[in-house]
């Protein structure tokens, strides 16, 4: 029997196009607090092995980044607010159930800490820097002392940051596209490369480069074993996430899925890498830089696909 | 006390006069809509039929939008009516991410807005405007808890359905079929 079926919802100009509510400032928030998680991660992860002294750039330099992607990152989430003035609600409650409430709380944690963790390095940077007060100097004295037990909360702070950029948009049921427990530690991993990419263009120090450009390596193989049991799994889901994966195999995000993320984001600079460690002369940059850009697309890419994925009635 | 409504869609004539009546009650912003009305076609000419539902927040059991709300403005009045607590609320966006049913909308002024089943009515002993204008009387709102009530004895004598209860929200507006 053929059977035809259409739907003609409702037709609410001021309505219908606005349910899709989050623009671009979701997915460069959610791309800055994964790159924040990726270097405070390695920073803390080699602090704690104690190679602050080999690894120059990934305990010292690249954490100059994170406070600034941090405070860009919360200010891209408060452009995102339609009652901004409200906005300070958020830190006078405490909702466990929350994904965007743990947000808050957890970046309320870590940007102090990547901001004390710079801070501590600032006079091996700038020799001149006065600090002015006197209780500065002794908190940086004490900072200094303890930056090993510092490294501990920041390395685990900075994996509950990245899998929180991965848990907001996965603990959304009605979005069948974002609705994988996978999204978590995707973004995650996805977080750390970029954080890999983002010290290996700061270090110039030939064997950092080659031990950050392996783990890089590393972190692009499981994302893209994470992409693809993600696409397995909505595969063997239910409709609304067949339909959702579809928009990745056939549907309108495929030519920018896999020429941005999966074709220029993963495997080129993965086979750039791997060619630089087998011996030939390929400029580290190019793989970092395009794990970048291919990072803040992938995010661009699950954002604005995830909002028009929804249940069928 | 759990308030439910009912909506016959074999009586529904789909003439809208439930979501003038809807903004017209509450104020809704000219272009918005805290009620629709979806039409489904099933079926191939001349073998087709038709369902009109009057569709709203579905005020949820189970709700994602409370859940997900950081700062606890969408919450849960007496009688299982989810609401949002315009002041509170910081329009982040998460509860209509968290929606199923599309019900929510970002009002002009910052605040999200949805359907209130009109409590203001409710508390009163009235009906919600919608229900109370419907003039095919296809609609039923009550307390599923009153075994006397209107809404329990039609839901006990017709077959009914929900919209996506496979979202596990366990929604409250039901459509007898």
């Amino acid at each position: 029997m053929k059977e035809e079926l259409f739907v003609s919802g409702r037709n609410i100009p001021n309505i219908d196009p606005y349910l899709h509510i989050w623009h671009w400032q979701i997915p460069i928030y959610l791309f800055l607090g994964g790159l924040a998680a990726g270097i405070l991660f390695l920073a803390g992860v080699y602090t704690i092995l104690g190679k602050d002294k080999e690894m120059q750039a990934t305990v010292k330099w690249a954490p100059f980044i994170v406070p600034f992607a941090l405070i860009i990152g919360l200010f891209m989430l408060f452009l995102d607010l339609k009652h901004k003035l409200y906005f300070w609600q958020l830190y006078t409650t405490i909702r466990l159930e929350s994904p965007m409430g743990w947000g808050a709380w957890v970046l309320m944690i870590m940007t102090p800490i990547s901001i004390i963790w710079s801070a501590s390095y600032v006079r091996e940077v700038f020799p001149n820097w006065d600090w002015k007060f006197k209780f500065l100097y002794t908190f940086e004295a004490w900072v200094i002392k303890n930056r090993w037990f510092i490294a501990w909360p920041m390395a685990i702070y900075a994996v509950i940051l990245g899998i929180y950029t991965g848990i907001l948009l996965s603990a959304f049921n009605a979005r069948p596209l974002w609705n994988t427990t996978i999204l978590g530690p995707l973004f995650l991993v996805s977080g750390m490369s970029t954080g890999a990419a983002s010290i290996i263009l700061m270090s110039k120090n030939h064997e950092e480069r080659r031990l950050i450009g392996r783990l890089d390596l590393l972190f692009i193989a499981v994302e893209l074993f994470f992409i693809t049991h993600m696409i397995m799994g909505f595969l063997a889901g239910s409709e609304v996430q067949i339909q959702a994966a579809q928009l990745f195999l056939g549907g309108e995000f495929t030519v920018p899925f896999f020429v941005f993320v999966i074709f220029l984001g993963l495997l080129l600079p993965a086979v750039l890498e791997i060619l630089e460690l087998i011996g030939f002369k390929v400029p580290i940059v190019i793989p970092a830089i395009l794990v970048l850009i291919g990072g803040l697309i992938f995010r661009f890419i699950m954002v604005e696909a995830g909002q028009i994925t929804r249940y069928l009635y | 006390m759990r308030y439910a409504m009912a909506i016959d869609t074999r009586k529904c004539v789909g003439c809208s006069d439930c979501v003038v009546a809807c903004q017209t009650e509450n104020n809704v912003p000219i272009g918005f809509c805290r009620d629709w009305v979806s039409e489904t076609v099933d079926g191939t000419y001349p073998n087709v039929s038709i369902e009109l539902r009057s569709e709203r927040c579905n005020h949820c059991d189970s709700s994602p939008c409370v859940r997900c709300c950081p700062t606890g403005a969408s919450h849960f009045e007496d009688g299982g009516i989810v609401l949002v607590t315009h002041h509170k609320c910081i329009g982040c966006g998460a509860c209509i991410q968290s929606c199923p049913y599309e019900a929510r909308y970002s009002h002009p002024d910052g605040y999200v807005d949805k359907c209130t089943f009109c409590i203001h009515r409710v508390r009163k002993g009235e009906d919600p405007a919608c229900v109370s204008v419907c003039p095919t009387k296809c609609m039923f709102f009550g307390d599923l808890d009153d075994p006397n009530s209107e809404i329990v004895n039609v839901l006990k004598n017709r077959k009914f359905k929900a919209l996506a209860p496979e979202a596990g929200t366990k929604p409250q507006i039901f459509y007898l079929v």
